[in-house]
Order: C-alpha cells, then structure tokens, then sequence
C-alpha cells in the first residue's frame, strides 16, 4: 500500500514539476494551475475507488486526474496542445478529462462541476449501476450558490456521491476568513443539509484514504450517500503559474512551512526501503520524461480540427 | 381520418411517446409531477413512470440543470422544464460553460443530449420577467440546436428530434400556442433541423414569424389579400441550425422581407436572416425587422398592445413595405382571425 501511494504521490509531485520546470519555454499553452503541495487529497481519495467509479473537479485538476488513473501522455500533450492531447488541444490544462479512466472533465468556472457530479450520482441511483461520483472543490466553491443546491439535491435524493473540499485557505489571494464569517464551519453547514460529513485538521494521506475508503464501501454496500469530508490541505505554489507568490504579501512563508515540513510526498516515500523508493521514482521519472517526449514530438492539431466536435452526431 | 390535437396534448404525447420508448428519458422540473402539470402537458407522465423519472425539483434552477448535464454524461437523456423562459437566468453558467461546451472542449470525449424546455409567457399582465423570448441568447453560442416550434404538428414533431438528439437542444413553446389545434399523427416521428416550412405562398413579400409571430403573420397575411396583396409566410422552426436557404429562395422572387420576432429585434433572429439573406442573394431588398418594443414588457393592457407586434401592425408594415412608402393603412379588426386567441384570465 505504501509503494502504490508513493508512486501516485511522487508521480503527481514530479509531473508538476516538470510542467513548471518547462512552462517558461511557452512550449506549453495552457495556463497552469499547479496542485504541489495537495496531491496527498486526491491520492487519499483516488487510491479508495474502482474503477468504475468517476471523479469531477476544476481547474486545478492534474492532481486527481493523475491519482484517478487519467493517462499521463494525453495530459501532458494536452498541455501543449498537441492533436494526442485527450481533449486534442481543445481543452487545455483547465479541461483535461479522460472518460475511459473515470475522470469527467474540469471546469474553469469555480462550484460548476458540483451539479454535474449530482446529476451523474442521481443517474447511477436511477440505473441501478455499481460506481460511485467524487467531486473535487475547493473552499471558493462553498461560497457559490450552487454548491448549496447541491448539497440539498444530492441529500434529498440521497445520491452515491462522495464531497471532498480541499480547503487550501485561498481563493486566488483572499483568505476564506476575508470571505465567509463562518469559515471554519463548511463541515457544520454541510451537515445542515441532513448529510455526514467530516472535518480533517491536517492533510495526512492514510487519513483520508481510511475515512473515504469507509464512505466507498458503505456506499457499495448500499447505504444511501451523499458523504462530504473537508480536508485542510495548502498550496505551494501562485494560483496559477509555475512560481512562488509569497512575495506578494497576502500570505506568509512562514504559513506554508508546517506544511512544507509535513510533505506528505517526503513522509510516505520515507516509509519505504531505500531501494524499493528509487525504483519506483526511477519508473515515474522514466514515464514523466516519456510523456513530454511524447507531447513535444506529437503534431499539432490540423486545421480542419476547428469544426469538429461542435456538435456530437447521432 | 386525420386526427386533430392541440399544442398542449402534442407535447404531452411526444414525452409519453419518447418516455416509453426509451427508459434513459429523464422528466423534470418545478411543477412537471403536480395536479396542473404545466399546463397539461406532463399529466399522468409521474403515474405512469414513477417518481425517479418524473419529479419536481427543488427551486434550484442553476443546480439542476447542471444535474441534467451529469445525468447526460452517464446515458440518460434529461428534459429540464421551466414554466417561463426568464428562469433560465439563473442557469447560464451551466447552459453556456458546460453544456453547450462540453463536446468540443472535451475533445469528443463527452456529450451533452439535454432538452430545455421553457416556456414564453404573453398577455394578462404578464409583464417584465414572465414574457421575455431571450433565445438569440442560445442562438449565439456554438453548442445549442434552438428550436420554436409554432404547430402541434411541430411541438410534437420537433419535441421528439430533441430528445433524440445528442446534443443541448432548447426547447422554446410560447404560452398562447399551447390553445392551437390541428392535425397530429399518433405515430412517431421528428422534424429536423435544417428545414424552414413555407406555410402560405406568394408572391409580394416574405414574412418570416417567429413563434407564436407565426400566428400573427399568418393573420397579417390575410388582411394583406384584402388588398390584393399576396404575402409568403415562412416558419423558421429551427433558429438553431438555421435555414435561410428556403428564406433566400423566397426574397428572390418577392423582393421584399419582413421577419417578426417573438422578441426585442437587436442582435435578433430577424438581423441574423437579414443579414444571411443579405450575403447569400447579393443584391438589395426591402426589408423591416418588427419584434417587441425596445423597452420592458408593461403589464398594463394599453401599453402592452403598443408594446407587442400584431396582425394588424405586421400587415400595415407589409403594405408600406410593397408600396415602397408609408401608406398610413392599418386594417380593421376581423373577430374571426382572432379565433385561436386565448382569452384568459390565467
């Protein structure tokens, strides 16, 4: 278990590094929305679905769309608009999906795929199919209207639905304390809704894995959902961009730190042998590199690519 | 023998009809399961299916049509209702940032076969937010088919080419058709997009109406015989894909183009076929765009009548139009052209 986590995390970690490392070539065109610092949220969550079940999230998305299982060739060629991406350059970094993979696409507009991800967890109910829906959010998302539709639609219908708020503490550079008098209650309000739902202080990944592989299982086992865990989580880097912004002045170095020192990428990699933590990192490195080979040397879309895809024929 | 329904009882066939037919079919919206049914037109729909298939929603328009859109990514095939087209307001985000998008940003990989269905309010006072007809909304972002159907043939017709569709279709009916009758067949079957219906031919001047301006036209055609002048009458049905080629055929050989929106006439359907029109005949015509005044819809009845287009106004705007010069001719009114009218009180 401490190998498969590692490997999600590190690949994660070192994918995004890599993207940071290459963006200012301009080589990729897409804006970035780095998740260094938050992977151990989607690990946590991923590693406790089949694969069946499917996973919808925003912008900042390569984190749970890698742990999903998402292929990484068709990210990274995505990123750089490549015919090979997944959506074939037509979606860039905000809009990766992989439908094949259970990953339902990324929204670059804060609390939208929060219905999308009811609507699909009411059909799995009305289907009688196996699976389960995670949505991903951030605490920006709580504020929006639709997050408090949701919330009332998927309890009302009690929907196999499963909410993860990664509350990174920031909306861009506004802090959720400047934003909502209640903020430290999303759990509380959540639960206001009639569903469960759970607080976490801290971003350990075994925790999160634990709590959302206990909600997994209950909703396989035919309990009624939705489940909604809050997990405390932060971002190292600027909202989007390769960079560091502690510079700016709305946040501190010194805030980041505990956070830093608790790397939940460094903890569990320290769990393993030595020797078993660099094969695998040889392995992810190797595949990393192999995907921007990829990306760089597929072909850029051709033209007739811009007509496409407008309408789905019958 | 030709069997007649009205508009109401078409659409209420067509989703019985599409509901038995296909069990991915999806009905819901404030007021779809209660005693009134919109209007009739989802009555017995809950009985017959159950209540995971027909329900009333919670009064949350932005989230469920964002459920409809996730119920579409899993394979069913949702028609979301709303009772006045004005509450599709507060669901914009979803309609134009993911289900008109999805297919395309996604690269294929995800499609959206949603039907919403609203409805155009007109008369007794609706006033400002129960009235309006926003469709060039939809019909300006690539992603949506719109569609405005004016018969009970079409409102069953195109009801089913919606649902089957596998795209975000915009289902307009306007409150004042839903009292048309005429001929319906019991079978199934779908009006696709791409082909605008000549209704009435002739040979002076093309009126194209949009919605229940169909209607109007239709009577406008009729006071315009009374003097000698013989009007085509086009529907457009589709707004989304657009026909404009049976428009254009039509301007050849009148000259003359009037299109009448069910709406305020700025960025309209009548400046889009204008300006098609315009492009694809390559010579000049005259032309007047008539749609709603440009101001809000008042509920009082004096400015409300100043504030729609009417037979009577649409025919007088025909006749300067033909005479190449304002005529100061405006009909009088014939009671038996007003006999598809609704009355009211609502």
């Amino acid at each position: 278990m401490h190998s498969r986590f590692y490997r999600s995390l590190y690949r994660i970690r070192r994918a995004e590094e890599e993207i940071a490392r290459i963006y200012p070539s301009d080589k990729i065109k897409s804006p970035v929305h780095l998740a260094i610092g938050q992977e151990s949220v989607a690990v946590g969550v991923c590693e406790a679905l089949c694969p069946e079940d499917v996973v919808f999230g925003s912008y900042r998305s390569h984190a749970y769309y890698l742990a999903k299982g998402g292929d990484l060739n068709a990210m990274m060629a995505e990123l750089y608009g490549k015919q090979t991406g997944c959506a074939k350059g037509k979606g860039g970094s905000m809009h990766i999906v992989d439908v094949a993979h259970g990953v339902m696409g990324a929204s670059a507009v804060v609390g939208t795929p929060l219905p999308n991800a009811v609507g699909y967890a009411y059909a799995l109910k009305v289907q009688r199919r196996p699976g389960l829906v995670v949505c991903f959010f951030g605490d920006g998302a709580t504020e929006e209207g639709v997050y408090h539709e949701s919330l009332n639609f998927a309890a009302l219908k009690a929907v196999p639905i499963i909410f993860i708020c990664e509350n990174n503490g920031y909306a861009i550079h506004t802090h959720v304390a400047q934003r909502q008098k209640a903020f430290d209650q999303l759990a509380e309000r959540a639960r206001s809704y009639g569903l469960p739902a759970e607080r976490f202080e801290d971003d350990d990944v075994f925790k999160i894995y634990e709590r959302v592989h206990a909600a997994a299982e209950a909703l396989r086992a035919g309990q009624p959902g939705p489940f909604y865990f809050e997990c405390q989580t932060y971002r190292w880097k600027e909202h989007v961009g390769p960079n560091e912004d502690y510079q700016l002045g709305y946040r501190t170095r010194d805030e980041a730190e505990p956070w830093m020192t608790n790397d939940q990428v460094q903890r569990v990699g320290a769990l393993l042998e030595p020797a078993e933590r660099r094969r695998i990192e040889a392995e992810v490195e190797a595949e990393i590199q192999a995907a921007i080979d990829f990306a760089e040397s597929s072909p850029f879309p051709p033209a007739a690519e811009l007509y496409t895809n407008v309408f789905k024929e019958a | 023998m030709e069997r007649t329904l009205s508009y109401a009882e078409a659409i209420r066939e067509a989703f019985d009809q599409e509901m038995e037919r296909d069990a991915a079919v999806i009905v819901f919206g404030l007021d779809v399961d209660d005693p009134k049914a919109i209007q009739g037109t989802t009555r017995g729909l809950v009985q017959k299916y159950g209540p995971e298939r027909v329900f009333g929603t919670p009064l949350s328009e932005d989230a469920m049509t964002g459920a409809a859109i996730g119920m579409a990514f899993a394979g069913l095939r949702p028609i979301h209702h709303h009772i006045r087209m004005d509450f599709m307001m507060l669901a914009m985000n979803q309609l134009i940032n993911i289900a008109a998008k999805a297919h395309y940003m996604y690269g294929g990989q995800l499609h959206v076969p949603v039907v919403v269905r609203a409805m155009i309010g007109k008369s007794w006072g609706q006033g400002a937010q129960h009235s309006q007809g926003l469709y060039p909304l939809f019909m300006n972002v690539p992603g949506f088919k719109v569609v405005m159907p004016t018969t009970p043939y079409d409102a069953k017709g195109c009801l089913i080419q919606a649902i089957r569709d596998e795209n975000p279709v915009i289902y307009i009916d306007h409150r004042l058709l839903h009292f048309q009758k005429g001929p319906v067949p019991e079978n199934l079957y779908g009006v696709a997009p791409g082909k605008a219906r000549v209704t009435v031919e002739g040979k002076d001047i093309t009126l194209v109406g949009v919605s229940y301006m169909h209607v109007e036209c239709m009577r406008a055609q009729r006071y315009l015989a009374e003097k000698g002048i013989h009007a085509e009458v086009i529907d457009p049905i589709w707004l989304s894909p657009l026909d404009t080629d049976t428009i254009v055929d039509s301007v050849r050989h009148t000259g003359r183009l009037i299109v009448v929106d069910n709406g305020w006439t700025m960025c309209n359907s009548g400046a889009e076929i204008v300006a098609t029109v315009a492009e694809k005949l390559g010579h000049t015509f005259a032309v007047r765009r008539l749609g709603f005044a440009p101001v809000t819809c008042p509920p009082t009845p004096t400015l409300e009548n100043l504030f729609y287009p009417n037979a009577r106004t649409i025919a007088a705007a025909a006749y300067d139009l033909v005479k190449g010069s304002p005529q100061n001719w405006m009909p009088d009114e014939r009671a038996e052209l007003q006999e598809i009218e609704f009355k009211g009180p609502f």
